[in-house]
């Protein structure tokens, strides 16, 4: 029993590091990419590169004055960047990588990372709230409308994915997949898929969707008062999200840890693949697109998305009943 | 015009109370471009009021020109209007030429046009990069800066500073070009119109950029004509006035080019206008680089110019409008009185109109068309 617990802490703390190692890294990789589709070079200063450069920002972020506005609510505005991302990573822990291995592979393991990301975005509606600045209420705001709005435009997406797979259970839904024909349920949901990818970008509050920072209207949003290592919380709960949704993705429609063959020694690699293939996605658009109005957002998910995502579930059943039983 | 939420949410809720407040952007604010403050009274997302304050960067230009020679004056010039300072150079040098009536030889008056032009275009692309930037899209403000730099190194490369420009003298210029330079001019011609429909293509078609600026901050003729709205924004209307065509200085009436005009008066005719008026440019400047004749750049003029007695006006069309120069000279060395009527100024007035009854992030997208520079307001 002891041991099974050491053994569980230790897992978590591998895969804890790993998941920073890979957050920090995602920063560096956003800005690279960026960069080159924005006809520059990106970091190259900090090491051959610029590879070390997430680590000097860590260290910059990390001893920089905690600064705080005086007629902020104090408890509030210190819990808002911990929920951010105590949730964010809380998901993790049921995301299966490779076959068996998840920290704690729960029967309902969609509907709590589901959850989870409600939760984070409660912390982006505390901190606008708690800073006690117009333009971080605004930020605040912004996020509850749209959070709530896409949740429920995600949560429909991945019902179609639920009822062809029988399961909530993340391992089962990609042990069922393989079996399908198509091998991922990306073909047979295409639907589901494209409102999945869309809500994705909207959850994890990235552009076109990225109401809450907004940088050229509200300057930075909800953490407009937040310095230093609060500011850096922030920062990596939205990419632990960023993780989190390209791995939800991954395992509902691209088959998760199933690859075109086995590679030994290394079951991760399918994986991880797809998840940064997603996570190229996430940065692709944000060269690309400017952003939506935040009203124009509300009519995409409210008369756009949630209608798609309900005939989606719609023909699925349909599908189901009649053609693929 | 639709009719307005922000009034209609108000009245329903009268009894109890007004729930407006007052947000101030600015001086600081990355929106405004500069040490523009806007004191914007919202409710909730919509914006009921914006009032913009001015004077952050006042430095008292036209008392400044009173106390200076005439020359002395040109390299103050560029500092109003730093995106368009040959624009100021020229409109400040024909006012000063046309009141002391000095010539100027053909060579120089084909060479200011090209090097006013280029000016022009880097002007309308820090323009699109800008919008864009307020728009929320970060690569086309990185692209449209990238074909500016070479604009700049061209620019450089004759004048000697890549922002203020201080070239052209009374009754010519500062120095000849190249041939070298011609060429380098016909090249990035050539790069340009390669170049700009991939603008297009990333910006113009999107449907996010439609949905943004289309309609968006409508201005009609009435209203144009009534703030005295200049340059594009006036042209977005569709009403086809330019000073390069409709009263004719230098040289322009020798080269043949379109005054671009949009129908709606929206962000998105403002947008399209900017860019015509980019291949307009172009039109000019290739007109100008192949018909460019030989000879001296630079007629006889007093090193100190006393200027007769009487007074002058000059129109000039700057990337942002039309900009003229008014000077009162007693005779002497200095000016009695200079007024400039800048462009951006009058742009702005109407602005607040504008912006009543719209959402936070559409009034900025507007602010953001207007292209304001604001040492140029400010003065």
């Amino acid at each position: 029993m002891v041991i099974e617990i050491l053994l569980t802490i230790l897992l978590i703390v591998v895969v804890f590091s790993v998941i920073m190692l890979h957050v920090a890294y995602a920063t560096y990789f956003e800005r690279k990419v960026i960069g080159h589709m924005q006809v520059r070079m990106g970091p190259m200063r900090v090491g051959p590169h610029g590879l070390l450069q997430p680590i000097a920002d860590g260290i910059k972020l990390f001893f920089k004055e905690d600064v705080f506005p005086e007629t902020a609510d104090k408890p509030t505005f210190y819990a808002a960047p911990i929920i951010c991302l105590v949730a964010a990573l809380t998901s993790i822990a049921v995301i299966p990588f490779w076959e068996g291995m998840a920290i704690s592979d729960i029967n309902i393991g969609l509907l709590f990372i589901l959850a989870m990301s409600s939760l984070a975005g409660w912390g982006v509606v505390l901190a606008g709230w708690a800073s006690n600045s117009k333009y971080a209420f605004l930020g605040g705001l912004r996020a509850s409308a749209q959070i709530i709005s896409y949740e429920i435009a995600m949560g429909l997406s991945i019902v179609g994915v639920m009822m062809m797979a029988g399961s909530l259970n993340m391992s089962e839904i990609v042990k069922a997949q393989a079996q399908s024909p198509f091998g991922i349920y990306a073909i047979p949901q295409v639907l589901g898929f494209f409102v999945f990818l869309v809500a994705m970008l909207a959850e994890t509050n990235r552009t076109p969707f990225d109401m809450p920072e907004c940088e050229s209207e509200l300057v930075a949003g909800y953490c407009t008062e937040y310095a230093g290592f609060r500011f850096a919380l922030f920062f990596l709960g939205e990419y632990v999200g960023m993780i989190v949704m390209a791995s939800v993705g991954t395992i509902c429609f691209l088959g998760g840890w199933t690859g075109p063959f086995e590679v030994p020694f290394f079951p991760i690699i399918w994986f991880m693949l797809k998840v940064y293939f997603l996570i190229f996605f996430f940065y692709w658009v944000r060269a690309t697109l400017p952003r939506y109005r935040y009203d124009q957002i509300m009519a995409l998910g409210w008369k756009v998305l949630i209608p798609l995502a309900l005939g989606n579930v719609i023909l699925t059943g349909i599908m189901k009943t009649f053609v693929w039983h | 015009m639709t009719t307005n939420p922000a009034t209609t949410i108000r009245h329903s809720l009268e009894p109890i109370g007004d729930e407006s407040f007052i947000l101030n952007l600015g001086p600081q604010h990355p929106g405004t471009h500069g040490v523009l403050r806007i004191i914007v009274k919202m409710d909730g997302e919509y914006v009921l009021d914006a009032d913009p304050v001015l004077g952050y960067g006042h430095r008292m230009q036209e008392k400044i020109a009173e106390n200076m020679t005439y020359s002395q004056m040109l390299p103050y010039m560029a500092r109003m209007d730093y995106l368009a300072a040959l624009s100021y150079n020229q409109a400040w040098v024909c006012a000063v030429e046309k009141l002391c009536e000095y010539e100027v030889p053909d060579r120089a008056e084909y060479i200011r046009i090209i090097t006013v032009e280029l000016n022009r275009i880097s002007s309308h692309l820090l323009w699109y990069g800008a919008f864009l930037l307020d728009l929320g899209a970060f690569t086309p403000f990185l692209q449209a800066f990238a074909d500016r730099e070479k604009i700049l190194d061209l620019l450089e490369s004759v004048t000697g500073s890549r922002l203020t420009y201080c070239y052209y003298r009374f009754g010519g210029v500062f120095q000849d070009i190249t041939d070298s330079f011609l060429c380098n001019v016909m090249d990035y011609i050539k790069y340009l119109r390669e170049r700009l429909p991939s603008y297009h293509d990333l910006v113009s078609g999107n449907v996010i950029f439609q949905h943004r600026t289309s309609g968006i901050g409508a201005i009609t003729c009435s209203d144009a004509a009534e703030y005295g709205v200049t340059g594009p924004i006036l042209r977005g209307t569709g009403i086809s006035y330019d000073v390069r065509r409709n009263e004719p200085y230098s040289i322009y009436q020798r080269f043949h080019f379109e005054v671009p005009t949009g129908e709606t008066g929206g962000c998105q005719a403002r947008y399209t206008v900017r860019m015509q008026e980019i291949e307009q440019s172009l039109n000019i400047i290739e007109q100008a680089v192949t018909t460019i004749p030989d000879g001296p750049i630079k007629s006889k003029v007093p090193k100190i110019i006393k200027a007769p007695e009487g007074e002058v006006a000059m129109a000039v069309e700057t990337p942002r409008g039309e900009l003229v120069v008014y000077i009162v000279s007693r005779g002497g060395k200095t000016p009695y009185r200079v007024k400039f009527r800048v462009p951006s100024f009058s742009n702005l007035s109407i602005f607040q109109k504008l912006a009543r009854g719209k959402l936070l992030q559409d009034v900025l997208g507007i602010l953001g068309s207007l292209d304001l520079v604001i040492p140029e307001i400010d003065r």
